[in-house]
């Protein structure tokens, strides 16, 4: 069967950068913005991956493996975080965390 | 041996100096009542030592103490020079230094800084020792500065009055004005002529052109700094004020020695300023127009010390236009001459200040030539003599400058026959006020009159005799003498190219002419003084009378004081507040502070950003990504 | 040998004091150690005079990183500098003795430590021991100013801090620029840095940003805006170490530093900073005139003296470049006597300002002799040490630029009227009746003031003692001129 061309790969990843972008920005729930990073790291997994197909190139997948175990570790920091702060101020919004202002 | 008397002979004042002035609290009276005039006397009895020998042996020498500095070609030596004119100067600041300190252990008996005036005047002798001894121009001016602060130290002795202490300070600052033209005229010379000893500068000079412009300039600068120190115009304002002092420091610094040292640089300078025509105009115009301006001034003043400063100040102003016609001999002469006459009339009227228990107007006194007889005589000798009565030393040196004036110009001649006009008639207006007539004065007073005691009037007598034989020091030809002190002098002058040449132009019958004149003149004036003061009792209005407006200026002193105070004091005031306020605190430093408060504003502005909004700075961050890829790929 | 001593003694001693418990403890140890500190000093004096005149150079190899090594020496020039701070930190700590100081071990620590920069910057021969010294200098400085100043010292300490620190910042980035410049191996030390070759373009480059620096120092009008300030409020201790020791590492930056690496900038500059210099002076002077607070009185004047030795560096001339060293340390002396006089008028009457100041020569006729005599200096009378360097600078600028010196010459009037007039309304005068239970000078202020008096004096009467240590080195820096 024919190869999905690299283009397509190429849109959709941004696409969903884009998204994971968008709801880093605009999302208020800390956990959604979580959400948010994972998908943003997905897709450059899909990205490198798609690249070390279309290139016969391992090292990409290889990167994706160091990307997942990073992407792990984030979520489960932030996670805790999350945790921490609900503890004390009952909410995951983030625009409750401004003390730190001029 | 020349050179041990030598270094001996500023020494001893030196000495009579720190030994006082250590012991200013503790010494006795006795103590320094010895060795206050003590020290003066060693130095003039050393002095002659020195003349003596001169006279036998007599070769201009330069003796070098120790090396001063050298920096490059710039070698100053501490050095001394003997030759006939540091040695005219040595004896009388020595000799009449000795007889006012000597007066002084009886005016200053009741002061409680006693120690401390003998210590000041010590110090005086010692710089003005310095001035006339030394061999190059930067010694001079050691001593020139150096006579300056002693003036300030003495004129402000009573320091609780602040009268006294502006009066001092206003002499100081004066000086310095005078001063800087000294020291520029001593750059220029250094630059001119690569030395400041005299006579490597005199060897230089001699083959010169008369006036060329860098000769112009030094001799001008230099005079300046002489107008400065000798109270001519237009920085003789310190020298009536100076009179705040006590009488002592008038008469030995104010009359003989300090205000004469301007007289002194120009005769030691003669061979420059022969070499320039410009300057000796300057000069001559200068010291005619301070001789009759003073006089005039003093015709109209009632303050007996006052008297003779503006008589001071014009006599200074003879000097110089006998320097200035290069009559060097005779301004010498009469400097010499007027320290004896004016020394001996500064403490003939501190004897009657003192007698009076302190009165300084002359319209309170009067009569007083029965109670105190010697001060009478030897004020009379002295009176007569300045005003050019013969034979007494006046006479012959006033003559010999209007001799030398009207070799020069009849207009010069005529300004100062008025001069001496006028000078008799304030002179004898002085001593009819005082010594003659009805007494003025409190009872309190009359009851105390007394005769100075004989430490005072011995001084006084040994001074009237000096007044009396002194002109024949100098007898000119034309009374059949050998000039000898022309003689005495001339290898001094005999380098510059105008010799002080005996009169030339004017034939011996002129000469006996104009001597007739003026003393025909000079008698009239004293006997209408005589019979003015003395026969129809005027000779003062009472304050509140109504003065014509000539009178008024003139005895206001033709508000040149407060004319000083308008267009150089408060102006100087207004603009150090100016540039304080404005200039200082307005424009500099708000400069500088701008800068400071640039940051402060900025960070005020920058620190909004700071939201504290997690949202808001995820936002920048990634804005901050997406620039840097963009720059990335730019660049 | 000699030369680490004489740097590593203050250093010891800025630890040592911490040693000691009670106040006079501190007091006596603080002393003692600055009179060891001026024996070696007057040892290595000695030695210099009797050797050939050589430059005590000490080199230490072992602590050299790549780019510098502890480069240290003494030319004359800078042993006259050196000799004069070690000369007068024992006096000023004596004139401490009548205060009362909170924390005296941090006090005299810190004097220490300000002598050790100060000195330093005085021996470096190394480019970045040079800064690092003098940026040193500046610690102590701040701390003394801000800890035991007067009331608005934060402000002014922090506005002297900051503004000096710029200007040095950009003598650093000269000094970079420099090493960079120098042949192969790069090297901060002075004979590396004199050989760089520059363009004339770039020598006035670095010359621009050395001149801020040292100009800000100095102070040069108009960088001198920190300086009344900063005396005023500071201690009289900090105002004697400032005015009379840190603001010589300007001139002498200047003698030394710029001379050598930037000559043919500055006989192109030379006629701006002499316009500036002189304008200094008269602004100064005149300013001073007018003010009732002695301690800013003294500040302008100091300004209106250092403004004429600045004219005299630029005047390149022999007879100026002596007379700027021999007025460098003269003005020390005398500027560090007249604070002394002022501390002791301030705690005597408990008041600075002339409008409640008089006649306290009545009382104290010791202290108005001394003072009279510390003015004498100051006013440049002859045989006093001030004359020297006045007559040896004016002399000099006189001789290329007549005009200015006598524009500069001016400073003779003002000086002596300001001076004379603070003079006439402190001491003379009547009486005040406050002063009945005022005590004429107690022994440590003696001690302090006599030792000013003898070198006003000997300066005065005998100045080629001194001028000759600093002439061999004044005629070799006059060279690069070529």
């Amino acid at each position: 069967m024919t190869a999905i061309p690299i283009d397509y790969y190429l849109i959709f990843c941004s696409i969903l950068f884009c998204t994971g972008v968008i709801g880093v920005l605009i999302k208020r729930n800390a956990l959604v913005i979580l959400m948010s990073i994972e998908l943003m790291i997905n897709s450059i997994n899909l990205l490198l991956a798609a690249f070390a197909a279309y290139t016969n190139d391992p090292a990409g997948q290889i990167f994706v493996f160091f990307i997942m175990v990073v992407a792990a570790a984030e979520v489960a920091i932030g996670l805790a975080i999350i945790v921490l702060i609900y503890r004390t101020t009952h909410s995951i919004d983030i625009h409750v965390l401004n003390k730190l202002k001029w | 041996m020349v050179k041990i008397l030598i270094t001996l002979i500023p020494l001893f004042p030196l000495f009579g100096f720190l030994f006082l002035g250590a012991g200013f609290r503790s010494l006795p009276r006795r103590i320094v009542s010895v060795t206050g005039p003590g020290t003066i006397l060693a130095s003039f009895l050393l002095t002659l030592i020195l003349f003596f020998d001169f006279q036998r042996n007599g070769i201009p020498q330069i003796h070098l103490i120790f090396n001063w500095l050298t920096v490059g070609p710039l070698v100053i030596g501490f050095e001394f020079l003997t030759d006939p004119l540091s040695l005219l100067m040595m004896l009388v600041v020595t000799g009449v230094g000795f007889l006012i300190h000597w007066y002084s252990v009886g005016y200053m008996k009741d002061d409680p800084g006693y120690n401390r005036f003998f210590a000041y005047m010590n110090l005086f002798v010692f710089f003005m020792l310095l001035l006339v001894m030394g061999a190059n121009y930067l010694i001079m001016f050691i001593g020139w500065e150096g006579v300056g602060l002693c003036s300030y130290l003495l004129i402000g002795f009573w320091f609780r009055n602040q009268d006294y202490n502006n009066a001092a300070k206003k002499a100081f600052i004066m000086n310095r004005i005078g001063d800087l033209g000294f020291l520029l005229g001593m750059f220029l010379l250094f630059t001119t002529f690569g030395s400041l000893n005299f006579r490597e500068i005199f060897e230089k000079a001699t083959p010169m052109e008369a006036g060329e412009p860098v000769m112009v300039a030094i001799t001008l600068l230099l005079f300046i700094g002489a107008v400065g120190k000798s109270a001519q115009i237009p920085l003789y304002t310190w020298l009536p004020d100076a009179m705040a002092g006590p009488t002592p420091v008038s008469a030995l610094i104010h009359a003989a020695t300090m205000v004469t040292a301007g007289v002194y640089m120009v005769a030691r300078s003669n061979i420059l300023y022969v070499l320039s025509p410009v300057t000796q105009i300057v000069m001559g115009s200068v010291a005619l127009a301070t001789a009759i301006f003073a006089a005039s001034i003093a015709l109209f003043q009632n303050d007996i010390k006052k008297i003779l400063a503006y008589s001071t100040i014009s006599q200074l102003g003879y000097m110089f236009a006998a320097l200035s016609v290069g009559a060097f001999t005779g301004a010498m002469f009469h400097l010499t001459t007027h320290a004896f006459f004016k020394a001996l009339l500064f403490l003939g009227a501190g004897s009657v200040i003192h007698a009076l228990g302190g009165e300084h107007n002359i319209r309170k006194m009067g009569g007083l030539r029965k109670k105190m007889p010697a001060t009478w005589w030897t004020f009379l000798i002295a009176t007569l003599a300045i005003s050019g009565i013969p034979p007494l030393s006046g006479f012959f040196s006033k003559d010999e400058i209007l001799i030398h004036a009207l070799d020069h110009s009849a207009w010069m001649w005529f300004i100062l026959f008025i001069g001496a006009l006028m000078t008799a008639f304030y002179m004898f207006r002085l001593l009819w006020l005082t010594f003659f007539g009805a007494f003025r004065g409190t009872d309190d007073q009359h009851h105390h009159l007394h005769e100075s005691p004989g430490v005072m009037t011995v001084p006084l007598i040994l001074l009237a005799f000096l007044t009396a034989v002194g002109g024949f020091m100098n007898i000119p030809g034309i009374f059949g003498g050998n000039s000898l002190l022309a003689q005495f002098l001339a290898p001094v002058f005999a380098g510059s190219k105008y010799h002080p040449m005996p009169v030339t132009r004017i034939s011996h019958t002129t000469e006996w002419m104009i001597i007739g004149i003026t003393l025909a003149a000079v008698i009239a004036v004293i006997a209408w003084s005589y019979h003015h003061f003395v026969k129809r009792e005027k000779g003062f209005l009472p304050d509140q009378a109504h003065r014509n407006f000539l009178v008024n200026l003139i005895s206001q002193k033709y508000y040149v004081d407060e004319l000083y105070e308008l267009i150089i004091v408060k102006p100087l005031l207004w603009l150090s507040t100016i540039l304080h306020r404005i200039i200082e605190v307005g424009f500099i430093d708000r400069i500088i502070n701008s800068f400071g408060n640039l940051v402060v504003r900025t960070g005020n502005t920058l620190r909004y950003i700071q939201t504290g909004n997690v949202g808001f700075y995820m936002f920048i961050m990634i804005l901050g990504i997406i620039l840097m890829l963009f720059l990335n790929i730019l660049i | 040998m000699l030369t680490l001593v004489i740097i590593l003694v203050p250093l010891v001693l800025s630890l040592a004091v911490f040693g000691a418990r009670t106040e006079k403890n501190v007091r006596m140890l603080a002393l003692a150690g600055s009179l060891v500190e001026f024996g070696v000093v007057v040892a290595a004096f000695i030695q210099f005079k009797t050797s050939c005149h050589c430059n005590l150079l000490f080199n230490a190899e072992w602590f050299s990183m790549t780019m510098f090594s502890l480069r240290l020496g003494l030319d004359g020039i800078s042993l006259l500098l050196v000799a004069m701070t070690a000369f007068l930190v024992p006096l000023i700590i004596l004139s401490t003795f009548s205060h009362h100081y909170e924390n005296p071990q941090a006090f005299y620590s810190l004097i220490f430590l300000m002598e050790m920069a100060l000195t330093g910057v005085f021996s470096a021969y190394d480019g970045l021991i040079f800064y690092i010294f003098w940026e040193l200098a500046l610690i102590p400085a701040w701390f003394i100013c801000a800890l035991w100043g007067g009331t608005d010292r934060i402000r002014i300490t922090f506005k002297f801090f900051v503004y000096t620190f710029t200007g040095s910042l950009f003598m650093l980035l000269a000094l970079i620029w420099l090493f960079l410049k120098t042949p192969e191996p790069h090297s901060f030390s002075f004979g590396a840095l004199t050989r760089a070759m520059l363009s004339p373009a770039e020598q006035s480059w670095i010359f621009a940003a050395f001149f801020l620096a040292f100009a800000i120092k100095i102070p040069v009008f108009p960088f001198h805006t920190w300086q009344p300030d900063t005396y005023t409020e500071s201690p009289p201790a900090g105002s004697m170490l400032l005015a009379g020791i840190m603001l010589k590492m300007g001139i002498f930056g200047m003698i030394r530093w710029m001379l050598p690496l930037t000559p043919l900038a500055m006989q192109q500059w030379a006629p701006v900073v002499l316009i500036l210099a002189v304008t200094g002076i008269v602004y100064a002077s005149v300013i001073a005139i007018r003010q009732s607070d002695l301690k800013r009185l003294v500040a302008y004047s100091s300004i209106a003296h250092v403004g004429l030795i600045a004219a005299g560096v630029f005047a390149f001339s022999q007879q100026a470049m002596q007379g700027a060293i021999i007025q460098m340390v003269s003005h020390g002396i005398n500027v560090v006597g007249l604070f002394i006089i002022l501390d002791i008028i301030e705690r005597r009457t408990g008041t600075r300002v002339v409008g409640e100041l008089g006649g306290l020569a009545n009382r104290v006729p010791l202290l108005a002799a001394f003072f009279m005599i510390i003015l004498l200096g100051s006013i440049a009378l002859p045989l006093t040490n001030g004359f020297v360097g006045e007559f040896l600078l004016l002399i000099g600028i006189f001789g290329t630029h007549p005009v200015m010196a006598a524009i500069a010459g001016l400073t003779i009037i003002f000086g002596a009227v300001y001076m004379l007039w603070m003079y006439q309304r402190t001491m003379l005068g009547p009486e005040q009746v406050s002063y009945s239970e005022i005590r004429d000078l107690t022994p440590a202020e003696l001690a302090a003031l006599i030792p000013i008096v003898v070198m006003i004096f000997w300066i005065g009467i005998f100045p080629s003692f001194f001028l000759d240590t600093a002439l061999p080195d004044v005629i070799r820096l006059l060279q690069y001129l070529r």
